[in-house]
């Protein structure tokens, strides 16, 4: 596979030429605040510094709030109540400095927007605008364990280019997809450099991860006995219900779908949502399935851990990024729940 | 693909006030355009979202046979925001339906099968359903039994089809109220469970229930047909969750690793039995 | 604040041995450095995985809501004062508790430990007065008083307001601080400024909801946000709708809000929502001369009438 090399000046040249035919987004900073996903204005380089942001990536290509159509209520205008889908634009986006674990949750996310059955044409041709352009992690943080759940630092799924810091303010950068490469060619970055380049900073990186959890078991336990285990309510004794590890998730996608109207003028849009709420699963009639704190916790990871293994076949519904575990203020750590479901054996 | 979330348009040709109550509304709609129509093929058993433009959606069982051309009909519990608001709507309004949506009963293994119908409350709208296509179908099953019951007459859904149904003796009808004053009552007085006990043919591997009503009904009604011997495989129950998209992405109603819109709403008992998870 | 421990641990193995309570609710040790996670004993035997910190922020009243056993918890001067709350609002009754009072010189603020020490802790020691973390190569320390979090360094009840059992001697309290500087800046600005300044603060919410969740005294079965029969507010993240949320949801807290900093604590975009719940606060402390949670007696100024009460809205 092609590695190529970006110096500081074509760096810079490249990311201006790209803003001509590219939607640009990347972390960024807004007034002080921590870098977080986003456009990026005219001019505006993203933020390659930052080990992590908070929110993932995945709001690029699945913003948290979203219109799915528009309608009139006024009955003297023609097709009054009913739907109309809205322009989107689906122009070619360029989404810098999105980490390996950020990447391949949007595989992960893809299995269940674009299946058989159905295309969520929101999420699917948001995703295929996209170029990803992936940053390697260099020095995983203490949280990170993407490579105990199939990926790793310098994991290529769900990229279209790979950067890692060349040591002198430029870049070597891998070319995994055509559109990498068109996207490369745009920016004048062709210098070829040697192709082996990256293997020996991707061991180095990928010894420096420290936290390693076991999920070999997992697909192999019984999802009722797991279902049933004992140490439920303890692991969820402390969760406050916050909700801010699904918000932080790059691979949770739970929506909610709403009407707003003003005037007679209204839309309908998706918000994210979260299994963690009480309200999540109440029904018309008053009964709710999950009233209780642990059991929330229990469908929470037994989504991530068993239900998504079971029905894909494709590993666990993580990444290993960390967020969750770094961001939960009573400290429920997923490592944890992890190791407990992948050894739990049935008294 | 179309864009899933798109309803199509439908215009509500009639609505009849099923319940003494007012709390039920079977509303018929028909589609604003041919080719919607011609796609929304269903089978029984079936559900589809009725979206409401600036309210929202609900899913709610088809009640209308795939036999039944030109229109779908939908019985609506007046119950929250949606619900509530179609309530008040009118014959010429227009909304929306997505769908169909879920599976269906099984009707390739009812073929050449007896069925047993227990239904209860307003549970039986997909009942009538399958009831309406059993019946145009009727060379395709063997014996047909409905046993469906309600809190009193009034609360009865489809009472003249009922009626027209048991008159024509294809069926076996056992209709049954928890009670009622009203001396000239025809049918049987006892809660769902007693009259299916009493009702109920045998078990047997040739003969399937499809059972569907409140919880309390069901939860009454399974030791009666674990006491007639019904496999837990030849039970077919349909199930409700809160639902938003309908089509297995939200990610809101599941159990296990089971979309109870998209991998069900129909399941048999003993697929039940094996989830994991919180139904 | 070091030696806690053991005290705690001992008066939870009494009770628990006594049978004098079902559970104790208390803090073990976390999976990461400087964190802690609330845990419940039930066996005397587990009371070993109790432990007591500089990190146990974590307000242990938002485990009371509605339980039936008999409970002994630990608690801190705020934590104390939620309890009260949640007596005087009949979630709990005062019989099922026993209150193990902890005095609280502060808690640590993690996020601004971490953003001084500018890399992942690896490891982390405390003594009666400093902190010192470790971790890539490196280390430093702190003087705990530099890096309280910022509801501990303006706290004005440190004391457990009603205890059973005490974990340690009580401390001093603070007397000279001034609590509201920042919310008196806010006031003094003009009326676009204030404006710009809550818009600017407001812009990253996402509406997780996470700081209502935290918060020991959202527990509403249906919060307003969540209403349909009307919907009062909407679901996405516009300007409008997040600002009546967080102005909506300071109303509701006012008179009832202890500054536990459970909701800024819990917030990932590291938004300072305490600056909305501390100018309520602050007023019912100019309007009403009230401080919540001090007295299990005493009903709420938002909950009570005196004809004499300052019409402030009323004219």
């Amino acid at each position: 596979m092609k590695v190529i090399q970006i110096d500081t000046n074509q760096w810079t040249e490249g990311l201006a030429k790209l803003e001509g035919s590219y939607r640009m987004f990347g972390p960024a900073e807004t007034e002080g605040k921590y870098p977080e996903f986003k456009e990026l204005e005219k001019g505006d380089v993203p933020n390659l510094n930052v080990p992590n942001t908070h929110l993932s990536a995945k709001s690029v290509v699945y913003p948290q709030s979203e219109v799915m159509f528009e309608y009139t209520l006024d009955e003297a205008k023609e097709n009054h109540h009913q739907l109309r889908e809205i322009e989107k634009d689906y122009s070619p986006r360029a989404v810098f400095g999105i980490r390996p674990c950020d990447a391949a949750a949007n595989l992960i996310i893809k299995r269940n927007f674009d299946s058989k059955e159905y295309r969520d044409p929101y999420w699917v041709d948001s995703f295929e605008s996209c170029v990803f352009i992936g940053h390697a992690c260099e020095n995983p943080g203490a949280t990170c364990f993407c490579t105990s759940v199939g990926f790793g630092p310098f994991n290529e799924d769900g990229l279209d280019l790979l950067l890692v810091e060349s040591g002198n303010g430029g870049f070597l950068a891998k070319v995994i997809t055509d559109k990498g490469a068109v996207l490369a060619k745009s920016a004048g970055w062709e210098t070829d450099t040697d192709d082996a380049a990256f293997e020996p900073l991707k061991e180095k990186a990928e010894a420096k991860i420290k936290s390693k959890v076991n999920t070999g078991q997992l697909a192999k336990q019984d999802a009722k006995e797991l279902f049933d285990a004992p140490f439920w309510e303890d692991i969820g004794f402390a969760c406050l219900n916050c909700g801010t590890c699904t918000y932080s998730c790059p691979t949770c996608w739970c929506f909610d779908i709403q009407d707003e109207v003003k005037d007679k003028s209204g839309i309908r849009m998706r918000n994210w949502d979260s299994c963690m709420y009480p309200l999540f699963t109440l029904e018309g009639s008053g009964h709710n399935p999950r009233p209780e704190k642990h059991q929330r916790i229990r469908q929470r990871f037994m989504h991530k851990l068993k239900y998504y293994v079971d029905k894909y076949e494709a590993g666990v519904q993580c990444v290993g990024c960390g967020r969750c575990v770094r961001l939960c203020p009573v400290n429920i750590d997923i490592r944890t729940v992890c190791e407990k479901m992948n050894s739990y054996k049935p008294a | 693909m179309q864009n899933p979330y798109l309803p199509m348009p439908v215009r509500i040709d009639e609505i009849v006030t099923e319940t003494e109550d007012k709390m039920l509304k079977t509303f018929k709609f028909v589609f604003l355009n041919k080719e919607d129509e011609e796609r929304f093929q269903h089978k029984a058993g079936q559900f589809a979202e009725l979206s409401v433009p600036g309210k929202g959606e609900v899913p709610i069982g088809i009640a209308s046979s795939p036999t039944e051309k030109g229109y779908v009909k939908f019985t609506v519990n007046k119950t929250g925001l949606v619900t509530g608001y179609m309530h008040t709507m009118k014959v010429g309004d227009i909304m929306g339906i997505r769908g169909p949506l879920g599976n269906w009963y099984p009707w390739e293994t009812l073929e050449g099968k007896n069925v047993v119908i227990i239904g209860g409350g307003f549970a039986f709208s997909t009942l009538r359903a399958s009831i309406v296509y059993m019946l145009a179908n009727r060379d395709k099953f063997k014996d047909i039994h409905v046993i469906y019951g309600s809190r009193m007459p009034s609360l009865l859904l489809y009472r003249d089809e009922l009626a027209a149904w048991e008159a024509a003796g294809d069926i076996a009808m056992h209709i049954t109220v928890d009670g009622t004053d009203d001396p000239d009552w025809k049918y049987n007085v006892g809660f769902v469970p007693t009259i299916t006990e009493q009702k109920a043919p045998p078990a047997d591997a040739d003969t399937y229930a499809i059972v569907c009503g409140p919880p309390a009904m069901i939860r009454f009604t399974q030791p009666v047909l674990d006491n007639l011997g019904y496999s837990h495989d030849n039970i077919i129950n349909s199930l409700e969750k809160r639902m938003k998209c309908g089509i297995g992405i939200c990610g809101r109603c599941n159990i296990g690793d089971q979309y109870v819109c998209k991998d069900g709403p129909v399941f048999t008992l003993n697929t039940l039995n094996h989830m994991a998870g919180e139904k | 604040m070091i030696g806690y421990v053991d005290k705690i641990r001992e008066i939870s193995l009494k009770l628990l041995n006594e049978e004098k309570v079902d559970m104790v609710i208390g803090y073990r040790k976390g999976s990461l450095p400087m964190m802690t996670e609330p845990c419940f004993v039930k066996r005397p035997e587990d009371v070993e995985t109790l432990i007591w910190d500089s990190n146990c922020r974590i307000n242990l009243a938002a485990y009371l809501m509605d339980r039936k056993e008999k409970i002994g918890i630990v608690a801190k001067g705020c934590d104390s004062r939620n309890i009260i709350n949640h007596l005087v609002e009949n979630k709990i009754k005062r019989e099922q508790l026993v209150i193990i009072g902890a005095p609280c010189k502060g808690m640590i603020d993690k996020k601004a430990v971490v953003l001084q020490f500018g890399q992942d802790i690896d490891e982390y020691q405390e003594t009666e007065d400093q902190i010192t973390v470790k971790g890539g190569g490196t280390e430093k320390t702190f003087q705990k008083v530099d890096v309280l979090q910022e509801n501990c360094a303006i706290c004005n009840h440190r004391n457990p307001v009603v205890y059973d059992e005490l974990a340690g001697d009580l401390v001093e309290e603070q007397t000279d601080i001034d609590r509201y500087e920042d919310i008196r800046k806010i006031e003094a600005m003009d009326i676009d400024e204030k404006w710009n300044f809550f818009e600017d603060m407001l812009s990253t919410c996402i509406r997780c909801y996470a700081c209502r969740n935290a918060c020991p005294l959202c527990y509403c079965p249906t919060c307003f946000v969540d209403e349909s029969k009307p919907q009062w507010v909407g679901k996405s993240n516009d300007p409008n709708d997040t600002r009546t949320f967080h102005f909506l949801r300071a109303f509701h807290c006012a008179g009832r809000c202890t500054d536990c900093g459970a909701c800024e604590r819990a917030c990932p975009m590291d938004i300072p929502v305490r600056l909305l719940t501390k100018k309520l606060g602050k007023d019912c402390l100019d309007l009403y001369g009230w401080e919540a949670g001090l007295d299990p007696e005493q009903r709420p100024p938002l909950d009570t009438f005196k004809p004499d009460d300052p019409n402030v809205g009323i004219k």
